[in-house]
């Protein structure tokens, strides 16, 4: 018996190997059900050229760490993953391995647990132990309903966890051995052909890395009115977000467009500016260590979720927040 | 090119849910149902690869007697006929077993490309179509937002996180799963609904298709409203007060400042 954390990298723009954020907290999220359920949690990274990400997690509290590393599976393609990790299972035989629910993820866990006859839980916001047994909570409807999920097969078994749903700074430190496992992959197998990564606008914005987001909603009513929210972010050193509506109309880039159709993040502080809160938006930011909402509206959903919250005008609060923010900096 | 979409019929966007007496889903008594919404975006991709290269668009639903009228619409929009797997109880299939509908039915059509949406609304696993692809020995990509074909194969414009993109290719058949909002959907016409009368609905069970939703791989224990977490503070003075108490919070409590 044991958890088996399935991490995530990709190369970057010079072809080094860099983590996805998420995978800190699937790592975490390994360590506590391990705990609970009374064993222990390794840890896997695939890839190529990715032995110095495999001794970054030998500090972590860990049985092993394995480093599935091979050529063909340089760059992500469902088949190469699919056959290198269905190898590594069937060799370490995990009672449950886990995965961040990435989009990379998406792409070829599905495909994975068919191929052993198993259906995995996929983003997965919290779980329990009973009796030994994980209880894995999903969310149904985009959000209005939960679900508690139990596995009816025998190991090995899956799931994803949603983005923010486990922290990644309670990782436990301790040591853990390096084990290389060179999977057998053939050319012959890879059906997909990947090609060029790219952006589509020349402003390259990471939400996902940005320590503070203020998020902007159809509350600020005119694109002329973005500027003021810009304000406020340049005074917390912010990235400016928005909810759908806005990137719709085309007043900031869908780039930036936080939410179930844009991205997911989990920021220290998230300030959500005149954003009601439909669950569409909640999936992508409620993560988010501190919630701030400013809202006319105080029956407005985004409260339900917030930490703190201003009911009033953002035409006047806005101006004022980012004042009282330069002042408590300077 | 003969394009089977799979599409899904599921409660409306805005429907007031309430957790069944049972505990195991939720009053379906009184809802309204509608196509799944990123599912309407893959038949619209399917439409419009017709319309450029010909051939033919087939619907495919799994679902209760009620998901005729979401085929219906998918006809009415411009699939050619559709295939409707009968069952009243396809909550009790998991995900693997609703898959193993879809690809026995579709199976004997032996179609060039296989299009669904990247999730539902919902039981929003977001897998079927991937675990269809590996029932059908097809390639897959997932969150599609253009497709392009070329001969014999196809390239696509895949969404990954954080705003970057990147472009695939792989060899037909296959199946892929595509992104909502991608397109603008078009509504039925008076004539494609008059025409829909007339389309073909193969209507089968799953019994002939030899699939049963009997040893379910996960277990839905029990449905329930989320419990609400946290406790706003709320500083209600006047903006100048509430924004520097607001801080104040943030700096010595929060600690994020």
């Amino acid at each position: 018996m044991s958890i088996l954390a399935i991490l995530e990298q990709r190369p970057n723009q010079q072809g080094t190997p860099e983590w996805n954020r998420m995978s800190f907290e699937t790592l975490a999220a390994a360590q506590q059900l391990a705990e609970e359920m009374g064993t222990a949690a390794s840890a896997a990274v695939v890839g190529k050229g990715i032995g110095a990400l495999a001794n970054e997690l030998s500090s972590k509290r860990l049985e092993k760490v394995y480093a599935v590393e091979h050529d063909l599976l340089r760059d992500y393609t469902p088949d190469a993953y699919t056959a290198a990790l269905r190898q590594l299972v069937e060799r370490v035989r995990p009672t449950l391995a886990l995965f961040p629910h990435t989009y990379q993820v998406r792409d070829f866990l599905p495909k994975l647990a068919t191929a052993l006859d198993r259906v995995a839980v996929s983003d997965v916001v919290a779980h329990r132990v009973e009796n030994g047994a994980p209880v894995l909570v999903r969310q149904l409807f985009q959000g209005k309903v939960n679900v508690d999920v139990r596995f009816a097969s025998a190991a090995p078994n899956f799931a994803s966890l949603q983005a923010g749903a486990y922290r990644a700074d309670r990782l436990a430190e301790g040591s853990a051995a390096v084990e290389a496992f060179t999977p057998q992959i053939e050319a012959a197998q890879i059906r997909t052909r990947p090609l060029d990564l790219f952006r589509e606008s020349q402003r390259a914005v990471d939400l996902g890395a940005a320590e503070i987001i203020v998020s902007v909603g159809r509350g600020i009513k005119e694109a002329e009115n973005i500027p003021l929210v810009q304000k406020l972010a340049d005074a917390l050193g912010a990235e400016l977000a928005a909810s759908r509506p806005i990137c719709d109309a085309g007043w900031l880039p869908m780039e930036r467009q936080v939410g179930s159709s844009g991205q997911t993040v989990a920021p220290k502080l998230y300030l959500a500016v005149g954003i009601s809160g439909a669950i569409q938006h909640l999936v992508g930011m409620k993560g988010s260590r501190t919630v701030v909402a400013i809202n006319k509206d105080p029956n407005a959903p985004i409260f339900e979720i917030a930490d703190y919250g201003i009911v009033g005008d953002l035409f006047q609060v806005v101006p004022e927040l980012t004042a009282a923010v330069q002042k408590a900096k300077s | 090119m003969k394009i089977v979409v799979a599409i899904k019929q599921v409660p409306a966007r805005d429907s007031q849910l309430r957790v069944a007496s049972s505990g195991k889903w939720i009053e379906d008594t009184d809802l309204t149902y509608e196509i799944n919404e990123p599912d309407a975006y893959a038949l619209e991709a399917g439409l419009q690869l017709k319309e450029k290269h010909g051939g033919e668009v087939i619907a495919l639903c799994a679902g209760p007697a009620r998901a005729a009228q979401t085929i219906r619409e998918a006809l009415a929009k411009g699939a050619d006929r559709a295939i409707h797997i009968e069952e009243e109880e396809i909550g009790a299939y998991d995900p693997l077993a609703a898959a193993k509908l879809l690809a026995a039915a579709l199976a004997p059509e032996k179609p060039d490309l296989v299009l669904t949406g990247l999730q539902s609304d919902d039981l929003g696993y977001g897998q079927t179509g991937v675990i269809l692809a590996e029932l059908m020995g097809v390639p897959h990509a997932t969150i599609i937002m253009q497709v392009e074909k070329q001969d014999g194969a196809i390239r696509m414009k895949r969404e990954l996180e954080n705003g970057w993109f990147q472009h695939v290719e792989m060899p037909l058949p296959a199946l892929l799963t595509i992104q909502s909002g991608i397109s603008k959907l078009r509504y039925a016409t008076l004539m494609g609904i008059k025409k829909a009368k007339t389309k073909e609905i193969r209507r089968l069970a799953p019994a002939e298709l030899g699939v049963s939703a009997a040893n379910p791989r996960i277990s839905l224990d029990r449905v329930y409203a989320p419990e609400r977490t946290k406790r706003t503070q709320l500083f209600d003075g006047a903006p100048q007060e509430a924004a520097a108490q607001l801080v104040e919070k943030l700096k010595f409590e929060a600690r994020v400042l």
